[in-house]
């Protein structure tokens, strides 16, 4: 669907370097990188607003390199909303519309029916700055979703939200690439929205894409020291939530971890923060409901802490603190329990 | 007004005493506010003294006409700046080369220069062996004391207001919200159309205004280029050299009255428009 080859565009401050990258049909691709990673501009050049210095865009087979944004029918949506303020909900969702020369009738049709589906229809006759944030992107949203774009562009437009909003907005960007099939590139430096959203994850640093693949494949398997340090996550585990009163039980490869998020069921993420698994050599007694019984297989010692890998059925990172590492003088080989909160499980998807 | 009053209350209720810096520094000021406050109380009450007199001088034909050739020329000479100037402004605000360095302080000469300089400089451009007033006279258009003429001194002094008021406007809507527009199927002159300039009305009013202020307040530049006919200033100065101070204050408060009512109005109608503006 969306075929970039070799591009490079130099803009001084921000630069994107020989990107290579292809996007099928209905994937949602998301690319992740810190700030300053060149994300914005590839984005921008794939629409149109600048030209790239080196390299060629194709969209749906057609060579677009050198078409203005108008003709490439791909839609961007940025962080901090972008609505238009002279006009409406109404005449903001409606404007591509109006340029592309659509009926009135169709148009009005078109913008209600998006309007429904992002639940905002009762705001269609306000004026955009008596929005809140949520509200305000979801216009974003349908004012780009309305016109069909071949390619939906998304700079972080989840980041200007508060948490909870952003949480339901996450939700419904997932809801909405599934009801629409469309191809979806989306920029964010959140990895929640990596897990919830992408099929595939490209990490762009310094204007290069330093990794492409699948989330999994990406986190848990970083072909760089960058991504490593970038990534960051241990203790990642994928697997098929169900509801446990009031609670749920994930199944990773049969063994069950227990969490306090309820209400996401299916295919989730888990993560543990490493230094939230308490070890010890003896089972105890506790209020914590998750406990694992694994073997250390590495121990790396970096002074102030101790890292280490058990091989519990599935991989677990703990941190020790020095003092604690050297009580219990642990050493590769000892088996040990594995002790944490169903609090401290965080899971998404 | 209000909210000053409001403020003060509040300094003083919550510490007890008046904050003594901000006192002071209110009564320093304050010998400035009294400034126009005095020079416009003692020209109002000497008029008000004598009104058949005044009643008089508003009513001469030769009064009302100088004041609407005046009010007319600057007019026109913002129209000419809507037209030119907004495009200028807009390619300030949305480039940054050496260049944009280079007009800006093209644009500003106006402000530092003395006025009579300014008009020196239009004169001789514009005279009718001048370097486009040569060409334009072959047409039969004049400018030495010519209405031209008029507009063509206040378009130049009143540039930079206008452009400086109008780029700063354009420069507070986002680029990202053109490209959005342009993504949306309109071309860059559609989303400047449709975007930038909605967006931008209340600044493009206030230069505009600014702009037929500086205008209409013009004199210097004005009479090195047309003394005739004569605009307010010029009348103003005239009855001042040749009738002496009451025939030329009498004049001086008929133009003071009616710049206060267009202001005013003009206030009035940009506190509705384009509220959006800076929220932007």
């Amino acid at each position: 669907m969306l075929k970039i080859f070799n591009l490079t565009k130099d803009l001084g401050q921000f630069v994107a370097r020989d990107i290579t990258l292809e996007i099928e049909k209905g994937e949602y691709m998301v690319i992740i990188g810190p700030t300053g990673a060149g994300k914005t501009i590839l984005l921008e050049t794939i629409a149109g607003i600048y030209s790239p210095d080196e390299g060629s865009i194709f969209i749906g087979g057609k060579d677009v390199t050198d078409l203005p944004p108008r003709d490439r029918h791909v839609c961007m949506v940025y962080q901090d909303y972008m609505l238009f303020p002279h006009l409406n909900i109404r005449e903001n969702i409606a404007f591509g519309l109006k340029s592309r020369g659509c009926s009135k009738d169709e148009t009005d049709k078109k913008v209600e029916e998006i309007a429904d589906f992002l639940t905002i229809s009762h705001l269609l006759d306000r004026k955009p700055d008596t929005l809140s944030g949520g509200e305000q992107q979801r216009t974003a949203i349908a004012r780009a979703l309305v016109m069909d774009p071949v390619v939906l562009l998304l700079d972080e437009p989840l980041s200007a939200l508060d948490g909870r909003t952003r949480d339901k907005l996450r939700k419904e960007l997932k809801h909405l690439h599934a009801h629409y099939r469309i191809t979806v590139l989306h920029v964010t430096h959140n990895f929640e929205e990596v897990f919830s959203l992408a099929d595939r994850v490209a990490v762009m640093n310094d204007g290069r894409i330093a990794q492409i693949g699948k989330p999994e494949e990406v986190f848990r398997r970083p072909n760089s020291e960058f991504i490593a340090d970038f990534v960051g996550v241990e203790n990642l585990f994928s697997g098929i939530c169900t509801d446990l009163d009031g609670a749920s039980a994930i199944d990773v490869d049969g063994h069950r971890i227990i969490s306090n998020t309820c209400g996401i069921g299916g295919r989730v993420y888990a993560s543990i923060r490493p230094e939230d698994i308490l070890v010890s050599t003896e089972p105890f007694e506790s209020s914590a409901r998750n406990r694992f019984h694994g073997k250390i297989d590495d121990i790396a010692d970096n002074g102030t802490f101790a890292r280490i890998s058990v091989d519990a059925g599935i991989p677990f990172i703990v941190i020790l603190t020095r003092l604690g590492f050297e009580e219990m003088a642990l050493k590769e080989g000892d088996m040990v329990y594995l002790t944490f909160k169903a609090s401290s499980v965080h899971v998404f998807g | 007004m209000k909210n000053l009053w409001e403020f003060w209350i509040s300094r003083k209720s919550r510490t007890g005493v008046w904050d003594q810096c901000l006192v002071a520094f209110a009564i320093i000021g304050g010998i400035l506010v009294m400034l126009p406050l005095l020079a416009l109380a003692n020209i109002t009450i000497g008029q008000l003294a004598d009104l058949p007199y005044f009643f008089e001088v508003a009513t001469d034909r030769k009064v009302i006409g100088s004041i609407v050739l005046t009010f007319s020329a600057g007019l026109n000479a913002v129209l000419i700046l809507l037209i030119l100037g907004t495009p200028l402004s807009y390619v300030l605000a949305r480039t940054q080369s050496r260049f944009n360095q280079a007009v800006e302080s093209l644009i500003d000469i106006p402000l530092v220069l003395p006025h009579t300089v300014a008009g020196l400089m239009v004169y001789i451009l514009f005279m009718q062996r001048g370097l486009i007033g040569a060409p334009l006279a072959g047409m039969g258009f004049f400018f030495e004391d010519a209405y031209p003429g008029i507009v063509v001194a206040m378009l130049f002094v009143a540039m930079p207001f206008y452009i400086n008021s109008v780029k700063e406007g354009f420069q507070k809507v986002p680029v990202h919200m053109e490209n959005v527009a342009r993504t949306l199927g309109a071309t860059r002159f559609q989303a400047f159309c449709l975007v930038v300039l909605p967006s931008s009305v209340r600044h493009i009013l206030n230069g505009s205004i600014l702009a037929w202020g500086r205008a209409i307040s013009e004199f210097a530049a004005v009479i090195m280029i047309a003394y005739y006919p004569m605009i307010i200033s010029t009348l103003i100065y005239y009855r001042f050299t040749t009738g002496g101070i009451k025939e030329s204050t009498a004049v001086a408060f008929v133009m003071i009255v009616a710049c206060l009512v267009v202001f005013l109005v003009l206030r009035t109608i940009t506190r509705f428009v384009g509220r959006y503006d800076d929220r932007v």
